[in-house]
């Protein structure tokens, strides 16, 4: 019994620096949340700084700029999780239909990449590619277009965003229904070939049904960033001219928190977010239990 | 798959691997494209000649990089960074999982700790509050805040919590019996039967380091405190043009030199491609990890 309890005493050892960590940086931070009902000084701090209830939320809501950064959020996010959804998908059945298995297994070595090359790299180079003297009017000069600096069109930057980001991932979103796809019973395309069932037939009869749960599964886990737009490729591919379609939740808080100093305001902002974003992964997470019999833990 | 003969089938196949190498070849554009601008000479890639191949073969914006104290200085901040956010990381994280991975049972606070832990992953005060608490930590323009500041990866802690959960317990009980204390049964047993999870959990954690860029953002004020995914934020000066002429445009891009700004940021993608192998024999595993069914 005596080494039972000096086990406790071990593991309790264990866990405390992650423990300490965890308070440090993610419990300490969360008092900051008074802000968001405070009119905050930073010369009073916390527990000085005048107390006015829900106005921060009042006048956050009162602003046009909100109601656009949130509707910006939500297009570009929701775009995001759908196309991430679809276009890997996509990919990863087509690629599957590759006869070489040298040709295959290149290609997707390739695809990987972006994914693990940062926002601020790609960006630079993107800047670039679609720039006043890039590549994209160079090509586009060849058809008689009039050259234009791309990422400055209000127009198409959330496309831009939300094409470029869809570039990024759909390689690595495309792992797990490979994955998937090799799951697949073997037996089951040789039986509908004798049944006479082309590749059409086969695909949308044998592997789709086959990757159905995966999707499900992917696009339930996927609702709790319904608000999380891409801080690191907006801030990084967006300027002042595309602010009306390109300012997203995140940027905003940023600039209103960290370069106007209207700290108050911004943590309100922020708390919205978190809210808003803990409510849909509870219920993210409930679903996919219910659904697919999927556990965090 | 299916070997069908027919046209339309023929067709397919031939556009299918031409669809598959435009891809691809998208996929790795960016990274030549980078390497090109780099060897180019300085008036081509200013004046957006260079597409495919180096314009003007030059080694210059490396030689001119080579007496660039400043960018050395982010590299090795950056590089201090992931060396110290790694090992630190992975010391915590495997010291943590492994009583988590116990039962209730066995260790009384494991549930409750649990629930603390998983809270901290889905809720967070946001960026302000977060942003006063480092300040007040004074870990501004302090490599610890780099380290730190990301507070505890959960996500990795859950993943390799599942995976020690999943050994065998003959091995531990035959430890047990020897008279082993639970530091040396992690580090004897688990730890060593475990490296394939870790070594992945130390790839994303590096590969994540490396590319940070929000916090390098927020938490360095000096130039020479940059992390170097902020110091290549801070050399692509994004033209506002909406008031400008062409004349002034191509003027302005004329005080650029994209052909240096190219080869820094080919040299930052440099540590990404060394690892690159090894991040693709473990990531499918990893990703298959983080997504275990029970």
């Amino acid at each position: 019994m005596k080494s039972k309890f000096m086990n406790q005493v071990h593991y309790t050892l264990m866990i405390l620096p992650g423990f300490v960590w965890l308070i440090l940086f993610s419990i300490v931070p969360m008092v900051g949340i008074v802000m968001a009902f405070q009119d905050y000084n930073p010369g009073l701090g916390y527990w000085q700084s005048e107390w006015i209830g829900l106005e921060n939320f009042k006048y956050l809501f009162s602003m046009s700029d909100a109601w656009q950064v949130m509707k910006n959020t939500i297009i570009i996010a929701t775009s995001k999780m759908i196309l991430n959804l679809i276009v890997p998908l996509t990919f990863a059945i087509l690629l599957n239909e590759i006869k070489s298995v040298k040709y295959k297994k290149v290609v997707q070595t390739i695809v990987y990449l972006p994914h693990f090359l940062s926002w601020v790299i790609l960006a630079s180079i993107i800047i670039n590619i679609f720039g006043y003297n890039g590549v994209v009017n160079t090509v586009a000069g060849v058809f008689g277009a009039e050259p234009r600096v791309w990422m400055q069109e209000s127009s198409i930057f959330r496309q831009l965003v939300i094409g470029t980001d869809v570039w990024k991932e759909f390689g690595y979103n495309a792992v797990i229904y490979l994955a998937a796809l090799t799951g697949i019973n073997p037996n089951l395309y040789e039986a509908a070939a004798i049944d006479g069932a082309g590749r059409w037939k086969s695909i949308w009869h044998i592997t789709i049904p086959g990757l159905i749960p995966t999707i499900v599964l992917l696009g339930v886990l996927g609702l709790g960033s319904v608000l999380n737009a891409g801080f690191d490729q907006v801030f990084n591919l967006y300027n002042k001219i595309v602010y009306s379609t390109g300012d997203i939740l995140d940027t905003w808080v940023y600039r209103m928190g960290l370069i106007d100093l209207q700290f108050s305001l911004a943590t309100t902002a922020g708390l919205l977010k978190s809210g808003v974003s803990f409510i849909l992964i509870i219920i993210s997470y409930v679903t996919a239990y219910k659904v697919a019999n999927y556990r965090v833990f | 798959m299916i070997e069908n003969k027919t046209l339309s089938s023929r067709v397919f196949n031939i556009l299918n691997n031409i669809i598959m190498g435009i891809l691809a070849f998208s996929c790795i554009y960016p990274l030549w494209y980078a390497l090109s601008l780099s060897l180019s000479d300085k008036s081509a890639a200013n004046s957006g000649l260079v597409t495919i191949y180096p314009i003007g073969f030059t080694l210059n914006s490396y030689k001119e990089i080579m007496g660039d104290w400043k960018f050395f200085n982010s590299f090795w901040i950056s590089i201090q960074r992931t060396v110290l956010g790694t090992g630190v990381t992975m010391l915590v994280l495997i010291m943590m999982a492994y009583p988590l991975a116990k039962s209730k049972k066995d260790y009384k606070p494991r549930n409750i700790l649990m629930w603390i832990v998983l809270f901290c992953m889905l809720f967070s005060g946001g960026t302000i509050p977060w942003y006063i608490t480092m300040q007040k930590y004074g870990l501004i323009d302090n490599i610890w805040g780099l380290v730190l500041g990301g507070s505890l990866p959960v996500f990795n802690l859950i993943v390799m919590m599942n995976f020690f959960r999943n050994i065998s317990s003959d091995l531990e009980e035959a430890a047990v019996v020897d008279g082993a204390n639970p530091w040396r049964i992690l580090f004897q047993i688990i730890v060593p039967v475990s490296i394939p999870v870790l070594a992945t959990i130390v790839l994303f954690t590096s590969v994540y380091h490396w590319n940070e860029f929000f916090q390098g953002l927020v938490l360095t004020t000096g130039e020479t405190n940059y992390p170097l995914q902020t110091y290549i934020k801070q050399l692509v000066v994004n033209i506002q043009t909406t008031n400008l002429t062409k004349d002034q445009i191509e003027n302005l891009s004329k005080l650029s030199n994209k052909s240096l700004d190219a080869a820094k940021v080919f040299i930052a993608m440099i540590p990404m491609l060394i690892v690159y192998p090894f991040l693709q024999k473990y990531f499918v595993t990893g990703i298959m990890l983080g997504a275990v069914k029970e």
